[in-house]
């Protein structure tokens, strides 16, 4: 790689650097502070109360109280603890057996739904539509007398639409029916409120706000029947055993609450960039923005182009050291584009060219130039040896109804 | 996942890319649905492939042993082009990760359905010589 190459890290969807209050937050936890937090001997007290208070942090940012947060190591294991562990519960204390969810969920949501399908219970997905977004009416119309729980996710990870989850929560409220989100997306880009946006449960990881991967979090709501996910000590009221991870979870309790004391701020940044690189990149021939431009998450740009492969795409981008993701099959090792894209209506044809640059708060808008500069470059380039394009060209296929 | 040098290398400067207009056979394997269509051109003279290129719709890989394999039969005979294999294309890129094993088979696809279209061309029957060219063999998309 030439390292005269500008370098622009546009995946801040996939993760994010650990800033540096956040390191600095958790370095006295290593060497110093290291004590366990289960010890009562002063040097544990001095990991116990930190650790407490960063409870505190987190729940003050999500408008809970510190009872209701458990640490965790990571989103998918906040996920799957939540939904697993409500519905066995709802299951085994009142019958009820359905699961209510959306098309396009992360794979820690879809796959834990699934190995609950293979336990015996049911599972609705609802549609996401052409602007992927789940409409109420339709949860009200799946939610049945079953229904265990319903998991939507606050804002998807790789379209970046934002769910009317304030209003599918009170559905649920009203019907009696647990509502847990994946809000890992939506931390710091979403103002959330658990209690006045009717949440009962929601899923957070550290690394996609600026803390170290490996830690995360679930905000259990007081009241929710929920399994116990780690058999073993007492740690996070006995449901989750296990020595804390001290240092990481006071780093995401630092990340959480500048992400969540700076929503405003982040919304009023990341989105004339986010804009500015949607305009400039409609210009290009045969492209379409993926998902809803309005009910959309202030750093995500979502596209396909017609005629270009993603992986190619992201080879090249990364050669003009720009790092970002694509749903294409060939990134994910499988034989199917994303579900995600899937599930907005997109044919094979089209998903296979896909492109996602998400914004965080090291992008200036000199990356949106930069991308904007070499992008077009880009797409010229592979099309120009693409047969496909070649095809779509000469009016030999069509794809433009997708656009 | 990762690439080799040599494929990065080819991916990042392939050879023989583009469109040929004074081809002697043409031929295109793969679809759209699976994300990969190599189109392959020769250029015969006598019996020698004088001239070889390629367009491709694909990943890195689907790129890369595009590239590789025109390099690789370019000045050969036609005979000797056929018996290029999916694995001497992945050998000479210094190997391809599993997943991308069916990019070298429909590299390897690619020059037998030009030299097939060759042979119509010329008028001759190309099955006995070149066999049949399986579609997507590899992907099992039922295309």
């Amino acid at each position: 790689m030439d390292n005269s190459v500008r370098k622009v890290y546009a995946d801040n969807a996939a993760t994010t650097a650990v800033s540096e209050e956040v390191l600095n937050a958790m370095l006295p936890f290593f060497r110093e502070n290291y004590g366990n937090p289960s010890s009562l001997y002063s040097l544990g007290q001095q990991a116990k109360a930190p650790l407490e208070q960063a409870r505190a942090t987190v729940a003050q940012c999500l408008g809970a109280k510190p009872n209701e947060i458990y640490f965790t190591s990571c989103g998918s294991e906040s996920d799957n603890w939540a939904i697993k562990g409500a519905a066995r519960a709802q299951r085994s204390k009142q019958g009820k057996t359905h699961i209510i969810t959306s098309a396009f969920e992360h794979h820690a949501v879809l796959h834990t739904c699934q190995a609950l399908e293979r336990e015996g219970f049911t599972v609705t997905y609802l549609p996401v539509h052409e602007d992927g977004l789940v409409r109420p009416q339709e949860l009200e119309a799946a939610i049945t007398d079953s229904t265990a729980l319903v998991t939507i996710m606050y804002a998807n990870n790789e379209i970046g639409t934002i769910q009317p989850v304030p209003e599918l929560a009170a559905i649920c409220k009203e019907r009696g029916v647990l509502f847990h989100t994946d809000a890992v997306q939506a931390i710091g880009n979403v103002p959330i409120d658990v209690k006045a946006q009717n949440i009962d449960m929601l899923s957070l990881s550290g690394h996609k706000i600026h803390a170290p991967k490996g830690v995360g979090a679930l905000y259990i709501r007081s009241g929710v029947s929920i399994e116990t996910f780690l058999d073993g000590g007492a740690q996070e009221r006995g449901r989750r055993a296990g020595t804390e991870n001290v240092a990481e979870i006071v780093g995401l309790a630092t990340a959480m609450k500048i992400a969540a004391g700076t929503v405003e701020e982040r919304i009023a940044r990341l989105t004339p960039m986010r804009d500015k690189l949607i305009e400039g990149i409609l210009k290009i021939e045969r492209s379409r923005l993926n998902g809803s431009k309005e009910h959309r998450l202030p750093g995500n740009v979502s596209f396909c182009f017609q005629g270009v492969e993603g992986e190619s795409l992201l080879l090249l981008l990364d050669m003009y050291g720009i790092s970002a993701s694509s749903g294409s099959a060939c990134t994910s090792g499988s034989l199917d584009p994303s579900h995600v894209l899937l599930s907005i209506g997109l044919p094979h044809e089209v998903a296979h060219g896909s492109l996602r640059l998400s914004f965080g708060d090291y992008n200036t808008m000199e990356d949106v130039d930069y991308i904007l500069e070499v992008l077009p470059k880009i797409i010229g380039r592979l099309r120009n040896m693409s047969p496909l394009w070649d095809a779509i060209r000469t009016g030999k296929v069509n794809y433009d109804e997708y656009m | 996942m990762a690439y080799s040098e040599k494929v990065m290398e080819h991916f990042a400067n392939p050879r023989n890319v583009g469109e040929m207009q004074d081809y002697s056979g043409v031929g295109e394997v793969g679809n759209p649905k699976c994300g990969d269509i190599m189109r392959m051109y020769i250029k015969v003279e006598g019996d020698i492939i004088t001239d070889v290129s390629f367009m491709t719709f694909g990943c890195g890989a689907a790129i890369a042993t595009s590239s590789m394999a025109t390099e690789l039969i370019k000045g050969k005979t036609i005979g000797e082009a056929l018996k290029l294999t999916n694995k001497a294309v992945m050998e000479a890129l210094d190997g391809l990760p599993p997943v991308k094993v069916h990019c070298s088979v429909l590299a390897e696809q690619a020059i037998k359905a030009a030299v097939s279209d060759y042979y119509t061309r010329q008028g001759i029957d190309p099955t006995p010589i070149v066999g049949s060219i399986p579609e997507c063999e590899e992907c099992g998309c039922g295309l």
